[in-house]
Parts: structure tokens; sequence; C-alpha cells
């Protein structure tokens, strides 16, 4: 079998070790990582304490008391996805309903006329595109989603706002991202999703995940209400579908 | 028990063992920074290791205890505690009862400058995802997300059947920390080592580093010779486990403490032991830092062996429980009785006796009947 990459395992103290599998961001690397880290949670090693996935690593937090460190490490070696995920697999799209502009929105204005677009060019070219979610990580379940349409790419605010409400959907540079809780921020906010991202009572807190695909959809404020409405007590399901990775080669 | 603050100190804060299996949703594990003192504190007291407990920093709090009674120790440096104007020693368990006062009368530092002051049934604040621990910059997680400030109450949890024993329990005195702040802190090389030349990664183990001003429960910022890359000091966002020593463009390193973030994009030249991560959250800004190279198995079996120590004190701890030497529980008066008792319809008649033990202790009559 022909190994594309060179797959490292390198320490990092007396508890982790970090699997890595390349310095660069790529849909190809961080699904490598996402397919280490289902083998090691289906594994489930008494040793391993936690698994942290990165754009382009697997941090894998272990006991110390527990580890003898070179089977353990030719454990997980074992298990490290060297060839291109097979053809069959499937990715799971989340469909994120965000109501654009206005009140919910407040820059989606500055988007468009920075782009020299009209703001419905801005939602639907936002909508148009499926997005890669690499990580989790900067606030409780910030998502750094990949493939933004440059055609949108928009600088941030000059001045940080000092709050931005949970749900705030924004555009920074050529990327794009969901606020999952109240946080200050600078990214110019487009729209607003009626969903909780974040909610440390729920399981899991977080509604997005790492390797998981996103799109957005355009609702109205009236819908936007009503999901609001059902989110809040819980009686909103984020819709989750899975498709072939093969129909997204032809797109 | 509840207390009440009086005055909160310079920092005080809730922490336990910290937030753990959250990091992949980018939720940073804080909890105490001398996560190992807390530990030994916890067991001390009765306590569930991963128990809360009032991290101080170089200046304690002022409180009262407005209701209950427990079993306190201050586990860490010390902070000069004092009940009722008494001094008190650290590392020793201490009774406290309604209406006692808590104060702390000296400025820690040199040899220290946290201390976890851990309390019979811990503190209880709401878990937050697995914790109890405060996570300053998020807001969230132990007494509403934020430092103590006066007024607040502090309730504490359920204490181990057997808390009022304890009181007088010592740290055995080979398991007193050595905060001594010259000595040298542990790391493993790696995972991002060979981003620096040779030289460069020599030179960082042998420079005496300054502790810089911006250190907190974050990281701590050293000063000193300049780190340079063989190329660029970014990377593609990798994560950061807690220890990880980053060389950011300017070549002068960050140690990422407890509130560290999950992940970050600066090369990470070294990565420090879980033991040495605690000595140096006790070392203060204008202090020295030097770093000792050591294979990642060579720390793996230090680390292990921290487990043992505690192990160890476990034990100590049981065999103080059993023996009962206990100077403010109150001894029987009576050093021989008799009495009668019932099972299973027969009478049987009982003698007892207490008599010395060979430490000077008081043997369990009861279980000498």
């Amino acid at each position: 079998m022909e190994q594309k990459f060179e797959v490292k395992i390198l320490p990092a103290g007396d508890s982790c070790l970090i699997v890595d599998f390349g310095n660069i961001i790529s849909i190809d690397i961080n699904s490598r990582v996402q397919e280490l880290r289902k083998k090691l949670e289906k594994a489930n090693l008494s040793q391993i304490t936690e698994l942290v996935p990165t754009y382009r690593s697997l941090a894998v937090y272990f006991e110390p008391s527990l580890t003898e460190i070179e089977k353990f490490t030719s454990r997980i070696r074992d298990l490290v996805p060297y060839n291109a995920l097979s053809e069959t697999a499937c990715r799971k799209i989340i469909t994120i309903p965000v109501c654009y502009g206005g009140q919910y929105g407040p820059d989606l204005g500055y988007v468009a006329s920075y782009n020299d677009l009209s703001e419905e060019d801005v939602v639907s070219i936002h909508t148009g595109s499926s997005y890669y979610c690499y990580m989790l990580g900067f606030t409780p379940g910030f998502p750094y989603l990949g493939g933004m349409d440059e055609a949108i790419a928009t600088p941030r605010l000059d001045h940080p706002r000092e709050s931005i409400p949970g749900g705030s959907v924004g555009i920074a540079g050529k990327q794009t991202g969901i606020y999952p809780i109240d946080s200050p921020g600078g990214w110019q906010l487009i729209g607003k999703t009626p969903l909780k991202m974040f909610d440390p009572g729920r399981i899991p807190p977080a509604i997005m995940d790492a390797g998981l695909w996103v799109r957005f959809q355009a609702v109205s404020e009236e819908q936007y209400l009503e999901i609001r409405e059902k989110a809040v007590s819980d009686q909103f399901c984020a819709d989750i579908t899975e498709e072939e990775i093969s129909n997204e080669v032809d797109n | 028990m509840k207390l009440i603050i009086d005055d909160p100190g310079l920092l005080t804060t809730v922490q336990d063992t910290g937030r753990k299996g959250y990091q992949k949703l980018g939720i940073p594990i804080a909890g105490a920074m001398d996560h190992i003192a807390l530990r030994m504190g916890n067991i001390m007291v009765g306590n569930d290791e991963d128990a809360a407990a009032l991290e101080i920093t170089i200046l304690g709090p002022s409180m009262t205890v407005s209701s209950g009674k427990g079993i306190v120790c201050a586990a860490g440096a010390d902070p000069g505690m004092h009940i009722n104007g008494a001094p008190c020693p650290s590392w020793t368990c201490i009774s406290l009862s309604e209406g006692d006062r808590i104060s702390f009368k000296k400025e820690m530092g040199k040899r220290g400058c946290r201390c976890n002051l851990c309390i019979s049934g811990g503190i209880d604040v709401p878990v937050f995802l697995g914790s109890r621990s405060t996570y300053l910059r998020g807001k969230l997680g132990g007494f509403e997300g934020k430092a103590i400030a006066r007024g607040d109450i502090i309730s504490t949890g359920y204490p181990h059947s057997l808390w009022e024993r304890m009181s007088g329990f010592q740290l055995p005195e080979e398991l007193l920390p050595d905060y001594d702040i010259q000595r040298k802190l542990k790391a493993v090389p790696g995972p991002q080592e060979d981003h620096f030349s040779k030289e460069a990664v020599d030179l960082f183990f042998s420079t005496e580093w300054k502790i810089g001003n911006s250190s907190d429960r974050m990281g701590y910022r050293l000063e000193g010779n300049r780190i340079e890359h063989l190329e660029s000091a970014d990377i593609v966002s990798d994560a950061i486990p807690p220890g990880s020593i980053q060389i950011p463009g300017d070549g002068q390193p960050i140690v990422m403490l407890a509130d560290s973030q999950t992940t970050g994009g600066y090369t990470k030249i070294a990565v420090l032991c879980s033991e040495d991560r605690a000595y140096l959250a006790q070392r203060m800004p204008g202090e020295t830092a030097s770093f000792q190279k050591i294979s990642q198995a060579s720390a793996i079996a230090n680390a292990a062996s921290i487990e043992d120590k505690l192990s160890f004190l476990k034990r100590s701890r049981a065999e103080w429980n059993s023996s009962f030497k206990n100077s403010r529980v109150k001894q029987p008066e009576k050093s021989s009785g008799h009495f009668k008792l019932r099972i299973d319809g027969e009478e049987h008649s009982i003698d007892w006796k207490i008599e010395k033990n060979q430490n000077g202790g008081i043997s369990n009559a009861e279980n000498r009947s």
C-alpha cells in the first residue's frame, strides 16, 4: 500500500501524544484526523482520557499511570488511516436556518456594498455553498468553517463589538462562522440562526462537531421566531442528512 | 457549612481538577493551577481528590463561618492562615465552627504564590460540564463564573462521615512540596521541536528565563534569549496540551497553563511535565524559570510516581482516622466500664477498658471490647 502522507506521532508532555497529519489546511488531511478519532473512540482504549481533533492533527490525551508508551504508540499507529477515505463513505450535512439582514444581520448591507453586490446576492451566495467544519475552538462550540465563496469576503470590523448575541452568523475575511454564545467579536454580522448552537445543559452541548458539513438556509422572520420558540424548549432538532461523498466530486 | 466573604483577597476562585473531556468543543480545562496541592489537600480533609476548593492568590481572603462546622486545610504555598487571630500552619487539618473567622496575614511569594483552601465536603457550586472550576475569561463555571467577591456566601457539600477525626492531621513530611524557585522544571521536547535548530533547542534549555509581568492563569510569558525558528513561527492550528511551551514570532516563550485555549497556531518547542506545571504555577512575575530536558518515557514514569505518592497519603490519612489520636475530639472520661447487650434474645455482659497504645494515643475502645 502506498503511503501518500507521512504521519508523525509526536510527544506532547507526560499525558499527550499528537498524531500529526501535516501542516496544511485540507479536507483530505482533516478527514483522516476525523477517521482516526472515530477509530480510537470505537477502540475505547482505557488509557485515553480525551481526544481533541484540530485542522491537521489529533491530540490523544492519556492517563500516564496506565500507559506503556511504546505499546500505546504502536496501537495508535496501527489505526492511522493512510489512504483517502473510501468512496462509499458518507458525509453528514447539517442545515442551519438563518434569518439574514435587518436586526439579525446588521452588517449585511456593508458586506453587499463592499463586494458590489445586492443583499439578495450575498444571501444567495452564502446559502449556495457547503461548508466543512474543520474543528471547534476559540469559544465554546465555535466552528472553524472552510469553503466560503470569496465573492462575499469582507474584512473584520475596525472596532469589534463588545457583545454579539449567540447564534449570529458572520464573515471575517475569507471565513464564515457562527457565534455559539454571546461574546465580543469583530466579524461582519449578516444573519442569525434561531438554533441554540451551544447549551451546557444539553448532551452534546454543541450542535456543531469537527468533520460535519454545513449548509445555511434562509428563513423569514416569522419562521425564525417559530423555530426559536421550539429551540428554546428543545423541541427543534437541527436537520442532519447523510450524502455520499462521490456526489460532491461532480458538483 | 456556609462561609461569608468579608474580603475577597487578590484573586480567589473556585477550582477543582478541571473540566476534562470538552476541549474538542473549544472549552479550556481551567482547574487549580497547583493541581497536585489541590488533590493532596482534598485527600487530607477526606474529600474526593477532584473536589472543588478556593484557589487563593498572593493575598488570601477574610471570611466568617456563618453556619455549620467542618475541617479546613491550606494546601499549597503558606498563606499565613489565622483562625480567630491565632496562626494556623498550612498542610494541617483544622476544625472550623460557626462564628470562626478565617484570615490570611501573609503576602505569598518567594516560596509559592498560590494556595488551595480545601474544606470538608468541597465547595458546592453548580457543576458545569462535569466540573466546578471557574473559567474567568469565558465567565463560566465556579461561583457564577467569576472571582469571589465581598458578601458572597460560599456553601460546602456533604463531608466525609468521619470528618471530625481528620482534625490535626498533617501532611507527612516526605510529601511536602518543594517550592524552591531555583528548582529546574522538567519538560519533554516536542511536538514542534523540528521547527527549531538543535542550537535553538539547546539555548531554550540552557537559558535562565525571567517570568514576565503579563503572566496569569492562562499562561506565563518568559523573557530572555530570543529563540529563532528555522522557518515560520506560525503553524496551522494544533492542540495545546496544558504546559505547552509556545514560541511565537518574537522568540520569547509562553508557557500555557490552566486557562489556556484548547488550540492555537504557534510552534511548541516542549511541553512541561504535569508536576512541574504545578511548580511553575507557584512562581511570581519577576522570578526565574529554567528547564531540564527529559524523555517522554521518563516523564510518564515520573507522572505515575505522583499517583503513588497520593496513594501513600490516602493510606496515611486512613491510619490517622483509625488510630483516632485526634486531640480536638473529646476522649472518653472513663478508662473502663461495663454494659449488657442482648443479641438474638441472648444477654451478653461486656467489660471494656481503654489502654494507651505505643504511640501514646488511645486505642479504639469499641473494637477491643
